[in-house]
Formats: structure tokens, sequence, C-alpha cells
């Protein structure tokens, strides 16, 4: 086992052990909390793969702004007293081997496909040339989802807007 | 096995789409629901970089992943808003007890 093996099964025990948490946990506050080691996890596996600028995209977008607005909704979704913040689940065991024997399937075909192994990128920093696409071959996409993302916000603002005659 | 190769990669995105699938199905309640569709579209990143990084030798995979990254945020503040009126209405975050529409 060479340097990179063990760093990608720390990397790799972290995003799923956690991720198990997220789905098994009881209280939505541990659900919560492990769903940060995911998200750690998961820019470790970025880093890893030579995704610098990725990687701290994840730490900024998904740790500094989806998680505490996920943490906003499980407070503003219970009453106060309501300490223990409990989520049952539903239909659990069905579901359960479902998955599995989904999970079994994707791995079987991922570990008996002979996957193209073309030109493999030397690991090198990112964002100079990310920065580039994204302002010249990929200008288009990049406007447009930056449209999306300010419509997505002014709906959401929109939505939860309490009306007058309500 | 010793080498770290793609399909290590796919197998840990699969496991973690798995589990995302796991929360959606069968969590009532719709913030918890909202973490497992979170974990389904970082399995997608995973695999977009890893096909990044040995499969196509240029930065387009990454660019996806950013993409993603922008849609996952717009998709969590509409939800978080539908779930907050949700609740305004029906004073529930419990998604099974909403069932106006059921004939």
């Amino acid at each position: 086992m060479n340097a990179e093996a063990v760093v990608f099964y720390a990397f790799a025990t972290i995003t799923v052990g956690s991720a198990a948490v997220v789905v098994l946990a009881r209280s939505l506050i541990y659900s919560a909390f492990a769903l940060l080691f995911t998200f750690f996890g998961v820019a470790g596996l970025y880093v890893l793969l030579g995704a610098d600028f990725l990687a701290a995209t994840q730490l900024l977008v998904y740790v500094g702004g989806i998680l505490v607005l996920l943490l906003f909704g499980v407070m503003l979704t219970h009453k106060l007293y309501d300490l223990d913040l409990k989520s049952s689940t539903h239909q659990f065991f069905p579901s359960a081997l479902l998955t599995l024997v989904f999970f079994l399937f994707l791995a079987s075909v991922v570990w008996t496909t002979r996957w193209a192994q073309g030109g493999e990128r030397v690991p090198a920093p990112t964002s100079a040339e990310i920065g580039e696409l994204f302002l010249g071959k990929f200008i288009l996409p990049f406007e447009a989802a930056s449209i999306l993302l300010l419509v997505a916000l002014i709906g959401a603002a929109m939505i939860v807007r309490r009306r007058k005659d309500a | 096995m010793a080498t770290i190769g793609v399909q290590h990669y796919l197998v840990v995105s699969a496991a973690l789409f798995s589990l995302g699938l796991l929360g959606v199905l069968t969590r009532r309640n719709a913030v918890n629901v909202l973490m497992g569709i979170e974990l389904i579209l970082n399995s997608a990143n995973i695999n977009l970089v890893a096909f990044s990084r040995y499969g196509a030798g240029n930065l387009h995979g990454q660019l996806f992943a950013v993409f993603v990254i922008v849609i996952a945020a717009a998709e969590v503040a509409v939800a978080l808003a539908i779930v907050l009126t949700l609740y305004r209405l029906r004073r529930t975050p419990n998604l099974d007890e909403v069932g106006t529409l059921r004939g």
C-alpha cells in the first residue's frame, strides 16, 4: 500500500461512514453534523484527484452555505420545546434491501467494465485553466447558470415571504 | 489493488449514491430527504471529477462539477423555501402527513 492508497481509503471511509450516519441517525442534528464530515471527505477525494479549486469550492459552498441553510431548515421546522428533533423512517427494510441490491449491481458493473485509460492528467494547479475555460469556451453555460442561481434565490425569497392577505 | 484507479472512486461514489437513495426513500422528515439528495449530487460530482482525472485528460469534468454545485445551491434554497411554507401551512415537517392531493 503506497501513500496514495492509504489517503484514499481514509477519505473514502470518512465519506461513506459519515454518509451512513446521515441516513441512519435518529436525530436530525446528528444527521446534519455527519453531513459536514461527508462534505469534508468528498473535498479530500477532490484534492486526491488533483482538483484543488473544486475542493475549495466544495468547502465554501457546501459547508459554508448549504449545510448552514439545512441547519436553518431543521431549526425552523420544529417547535422550540421539541428538543430531541427525531426523524422517524418509513418502510426501512424493503428500501434498505433495494438499495443494497442496487449498490452491488453498480459495483459489479464498475469492476467488470474496462474503463478507457486515456490521457491521464498530471496533477497541477487548476484554477487558472478553469477560469479561462469559464470565460472562453464555456461562457454561455456560465452566464446561464448565474441567471438560474439569481432567479432561484429570488424565487425562494418570494415563496417564503409572508403575504399580507394570508 | 494497491494502485488507486478510476474504479475505486466509482465504487465510493456508488456507495454514496445508494446511501443517498436510502435516505430519500426512507426518511419522513423533508429536511432529511434534502440531505439524501445532497449525497446523491456529491456522488455524481465524484464521478465527474474522477473521469476528468483518469479518462479525458482535460478539465471539462471539473467544470461540469462546478455547475452541479451551482444547481445544488439553487435547489436547496428553493426546496427549503417550500418546506418552510409547508410547515407554516400544515405544522408538520413530515412528508407523509402532507397528503392533501391524494385521491
